[in-house]
């Protein structure tokens, strides 16, 4: 008997404190919300800020997780948001390497005596081919839309 | 903009040839000429004038990706343009792909849809049916 008043009354305290938690919570949320940057969110649970949403760069990143920490009644900062990936500063529809070099193999692929290599978006082609050959091979290495080709073949 | 006036010629087969799409771009001394060719007699025209410029193709001063394949629908008659040998058709589109047929050198065959760039669903007269390396389709009409 009286282990389950002490529960009922366990009971009673945790849900009077679950109650009287929330509206806080959502006090903290608000007031973090507003020192954030557009883009980004903040949820807040027992105290617990977690961040979410994407930041320009890892500086900012850093410095919201900074800022929402020190909001009245958080105690700690989860920091769940990313960075966003910056765009390459490569010309537009410039194939990755990866790309190049499983095209660069399957274009090259009937002529075994070519070797084609890729870096940095440059394929380079070494060896040798029939100059009869020689226009499909470009042709399909240039619809890859390398950066750079650098034929360097022996032409026979 | 010299690269321009060096290929000046194949710059103006481009616009004879009714290049649709067509963008130009200098990059780190490399001129990049891309489009989407009307026919493959189009896009070969464009490969001879290049080729006249530079007989070996090794300048590195210039990507000229023409598409002769943007417009293309299913139906369409694709020209096994290999050099002598018999075109593959594979079960992916890889040259890692199990060969599941082929077809002749001259041969027309049947387009199917665009896997990639590289990579072309066509059908023979046969019934066969997989990926081949687009290089070697030339579209006819």
């Amino acid at each position: 008997m009286k282990l389950s008043k002490i529960l009922m009354g366990l009971l009673f305290f945790i849900s009077v404190f679950a109650f009287s938690c929330k509206p806080k919570d959502a006090d903290i949320m608000a007031d973090a919300q507003k020192v954030l940057p557009a883009g980004t969110m903040v949820q807040v649970n027992d105290g617990v800020a977690t961040l979410s949403g994407e930041f320009k760069d890892e500086a900012s990143r850093k410095n919201a997780e900074e800022t929402v920490s020190k909001v009245k009644g958080v105690k700690s900062v989860v920091n769940n948001a990313t960075v966003m990936q910056a765009t390459a500063p490569m010309q537009t529809g410039v194939a990755s390497d990866d790309m190049l070099m499983k095209g660069a193999k399957d274009a090259a692929k009937d002529f075994p005596m070519v070797k084609a290599e890729v870096n940095g978006g440059i394929i380079t082609l070494t060896g040798e081919i029939n100059r009869a050959s020689l226009p499909k091979l470009m042709m399909a290495i240039n619809a890859l839309n390398p950066k750079k080709i650098e034929n360097k073949l022996t032409i026979k | 903009m010299a690269l321009q006036e060096k290929y000046k010629e194949l710059i103006a087969a481009a616009a004879s040839q009714g290049i649709t799409n067509l963008k130009m771009e200098e990059q780190g001394n490399v001129l990049h000429i891309s489009g989407n060719a009307p026919t493959g007699a189009a896009k070969d025209a464009l490969w001879e004038v290049y080729g006249k410029i530079d007989p070996n193709f090794s300048s590195g001063d210039l990507v000229l990706d023409i598409d002769a394949g943007a417009g293309l629908v299913e139906g369409a008659q694709l020209k096994v343009t290999t050099t002598a040998s018999n075109l593959n058709i594979r079960k992916e589109a890889s040259t890692d792909g199990e060969v599941v047929g082929k077809a002749k050198h001259g041969e027309i065959v049947t387009f199917v849809r665009k896997e990639n760039d590289q990579w072309w669903v066509v059908k023979t007269k046969d019934g066969e049916e997989g990926y081949s390396f687009s290089t070697y389709l030339t579209p006819i009409g």
